[in-house]
């Protein structure tokens, strides 16, 4: 099939639209933490411009920027009882401090993280959070600058869907999903660790 | 030592076949040199000045006689016939061919070895005391807790790319010789009031561009708890450490922006969702690990013929820096120098690892271990045998009485080969061992650590040196800039700098003028550490600078 997206262990159509955030002239550094973050950009990003002008389609399964969500929840509840609403978060943004205004995560069929470098390895803790912290248990799914390298780390985290990066096999990186067969430590999807699974004799 | 089961196994040669097809899609362009790079990295893959290095693991420093060996074999077939024993109780080799890295570790898998996470942003290496198991003032021996860390961190897949590289040294000796205190993590295992095994925990140290001690983050963890302890504080670095500035990146940095009251917040906050999951140790965990470290079968009742030898000068002055107490009468664990004169610190060549692997057969059970000196270490050698080895050892230059004293370089590869160097190292470790070339000199001196770094990542850990040494570049050129007052162990320190920096030339006589002083104003017994924690820096600067201005 012709699509970058897998889910689980295949190839799929992708029947999501993600709503992309509007452009802006700015450097932002997402990079810096959550420390300097403010600090160094001196203001927070996405900016409530972005927020507000950010277009949402009037019917069909939209993934909204979280913020964006967040300031048009009410009118899109019928929607989201609907299955149609997820929402995508940036690897700097933390669903943990929304938590009160989002309510029950599990009503969103699906959350995405989205990472602008492959190397951003929040995206592996915020899927920890997710999925050990808040409960989260619909479809997870890494969005952005996602390779097939990164492929076996995200499902152990707790991913259940990638897009693929347009420009790579995706074929190819379906593969890489089992590069190894008995992981040692516990994590989201398998959650013990190697000595609890097996019986492993000693001398 | 710790052997591999076929779950083991598997692991290193899935990354091997992993590993594999990483390199393939690289040299067919289907991976970018960004893309690439941190896969190679974690595989231990630099590319250097020269030639890409690979840094092999070795945990916690031990190794069986047949993987030194197989060690020799690879040094001679895929690099130049030696290799370097780094701080981190690591084998680099300078010179393997980035095509043949393949082959070298499917090589290291045949004998359960593997350069996994040696390098990258990420768990490295988990390193401990060098005598764990036969120090007589042990606690427990840590290498049971290092193996299931070992496990614990690799692969983990939230900790694959972090904000930058994390390093953990675990100890359960009272006298603290793996530096914990100058890691990311540093745990130290002690019994309570209980009689119970618990552990303090460290946070934020580390040498580099910005030298800190660690901040204690909790004083009293069961010891059950240590992974998912270590996890939550991986966790909140991992999701706000710096990304967006490499020297600002390091746990350290988060740790003192947010102040440790903060983030132990943060950590305990994290804590609450896995304490007590799965990855919680057990005793039967602990126990089924403990028993790949069981002693050796000791001799009882030896016949002490160490007597024979007293008025041997060149042998005693061995035994006394060479050789360490043990916890079973009549055995001793032996140091075999890594800093013979005109050799660089750490480096052994393929023959002197054979030869060190049949002498380790011979005199101690077929184990050798890698001291973060740069030295190796037979544990456990009978006292009897200590003449027969010290006369073996010596032929191959490997008896070089200075353990612990001046000659005794910890040095980092330096410009020569690192391709991060301000200046290069290896060639001042030389010319410092030249001019203190008088062994009986040396002994009066005493105990003294001298470490060189190439530049600031500190790889040579030059700020816990009683001197450190660091190159710096001043408009292109190659100077050093010495500190003093640094120390490793229970009494961690970092060093600071007595002034401005140094040409190559003038290294050696700085280092007789530093010497001079102390001689002069020491106190019978004081160690050079005590002397100028004592006096202060002044009387240093002064012989040192002094004469220069003339
Ligand atoms: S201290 Fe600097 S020069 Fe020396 S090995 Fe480390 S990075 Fe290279």
């Amino acid at each position: 099939m012709n699509s970058q997206l897998i889910v689980k262990d295949k190839i799929v159509h992708d029947d999501w639209v993600k709503i992309d955030l509007p452009k802006i002239d700015m450097e932002v550094k997402k990079q810096a933490g959550k420390v300097v973050l403010f600090k160094l950009t001196g203001d927070d990003f996405p900016t409530p411009d972005q927020i507000k002008e950010t277009q949402i389609p009037s019917s069909g399964k939209i993934i909204l920027p979280l913020k964006a969500y967040l300031l048009h929840k009410d009118e899109l509840k019928d929607r989201l009882n609907k299955g149609e609403i997820a929402i995508w978060v940036l690897s700097h943004e933390e669903i943990g401090s929304h938590l009160n205004e989002l309510g029950d995560l599990n009503q969103f069929p699906l959350i995405a993280v989205h990472i602008d470098k492959f190397a951003d390895g929040r995206i592996f803790s915020i899927a920890t959070q997710l999925r050990i912290n808040f409960k989260f248990k619909n479809e997870l799914r890494a969005l952005g600058d996602i390779l097939m390298d990164q492929l076996y780390f995200l499902k152990r985290c707790g991913y259940t869907s990638y897009l693929i990066r347009s420009d790579r096999d995706t074929n190819q990186a379906l593969k890489s999903l089992s590069d190894f067969s008995e992981p040692y430590q516990g994590a989201f999807d398998i959650q013990e660790p190697v000595w609890r699974r097996k019986n492993r004799k000693s001398l | 030592m710790y052997i591999y089961d076929d779950i083991d196994q598997k692991i290193v040669n899935e990354r091997v076949a992993q590993y594999t097809d990483q390199l393939n899609r690289f040299l067919k362009n289907e991976l970018t040199e960004e893309e690439f790079r941190p896969l190679r990295l974690q595989n231990g893959l630099y590319i250097q000045r020269h030639a890409p290095m690979l840094r092999i693991a070795i945990p916690y420093g031990l190794l069986s006689s047949k993987q030194l060996r197989k060690l020799a074999d690879i040094a001679d077939k895929y690099d130049r016939g030696y290799g370097h024993f780094s701080t981190r109780q690591n084998l680099q080799l300078n010179w393997p061919k980035l095509e043949d890295t393949p082959k070298i570790l499917a090589e290291l898998a045949s004998v359960q070895m593997h350069a996994i996470q040696t390098s990258g942003n990420c768990v490295r290496n988990i390193t401990t005391d060098q005598f764990a198991g036969v120090t007589p003032d042990e606690i427990l021996d840590a290498r049971h807790i290092a193996e299931i860390m070992r496990q614990w961190s690799t692969f983990h897949p939230e900790f694959a790319l972090l904000p930058r590289k994390f390093k953990i040294a675990v100890t359960g000796s009272t006298k603290d010789r793996a530096v914990v205190q100058a890691h990311d993590i540093g745990i130290e295992f002690y019994y309570d009031e209980h009689q119970k095994i618990v552990a303090k925990i460290w946070v934020g140290g580390g040498l580099g561009r910005t030298p800190i001690l660690g901040t204690v983050i909790n004083e009293r963890l069961e010891w059950q708890h240590v992974l998912t302890y270590c996890e939550a504080i991986l966790r909140v670095y991992n999701l706000y450490g710096r990304r967006d500035n490499s020297f600002k990146a390091r746990i350290k940095i988060l740790v003192k922006a947010l102040g440790i009251d903060q983030f132990r917040t943060l950590v305990e906050d994290e804590w609450q969702h896995i304490k007590n999951g799965p990855n919680t140790i057990t005793e039967d965990e602990l126990d089924r690990v403990k028993q790949f470290f069981t002693e050796p079968s000791y001799q009882t009742n030896l016949k002490n013929t160490l007597e024979e030898h007293q008025n041997n000068k060149p042998f005693t002055q061995w035994l006394l820096r060479c050789t360490h107490e043990h916890k079973i009468e009549g055995y001793r664990s032996v140091t075999l120098s890594l800093k013979p004169y005109n050799v660089a610190p750490g480096d052994v060549t393929s023959d002197q690892m054979n030869i060190i692997a049949d002498l380790s057969d011979q005199f101690s059970f077929g184990e050798i271990r890698v001291s973060h000196e740069q030295n190796l270490i037979f544990a456990d050698v009978k006292e009897n045998d200590l003449f027969e080895l010290w006369e073996k050892l010596k032929a191959h230059n490997l008896a070089t009485p200075n353990v612990g004293l001046l000659t005794d370089i910890i040095c980092c590869p330096g410009g020569d080969f690192c391709s991060l160097a301000n200046a290069k190292s290896i060639p001042i470790a030389d010319s410092i061992q030249q001019v203190f070339d008088d062994m009986d000199y040396l002994h009066e001196i005493g105990d003294i650590n001298l470490n060189i770094s190439g530049c600031m990542n500190a790889c040579g850990h030059h700020h816990v040196g009683h001197i450190g040494i660091l190159g710096v570049d001043k408009d292109g050129s190659e100077w050093y800039q010495v500190t003093l007052g640094g120390n490793q162990g229970n009494f961690a320190s970092i060093g600071k700098v007595i002034g401005p920096s140094f040409s190559s030339e003038e290294m050696p006589i700085v280092i007789k003028r530093i010497i001079e002083v102390y001689i002069k104003e020491r106190h019978e017994d004081e160690r050079f550490i005590d002397c100028v924690q004592r006096i202060g820096f002044e009387p240093f600067k002064k012989n040192v600078y002094q004469v220069q201005e003339v």
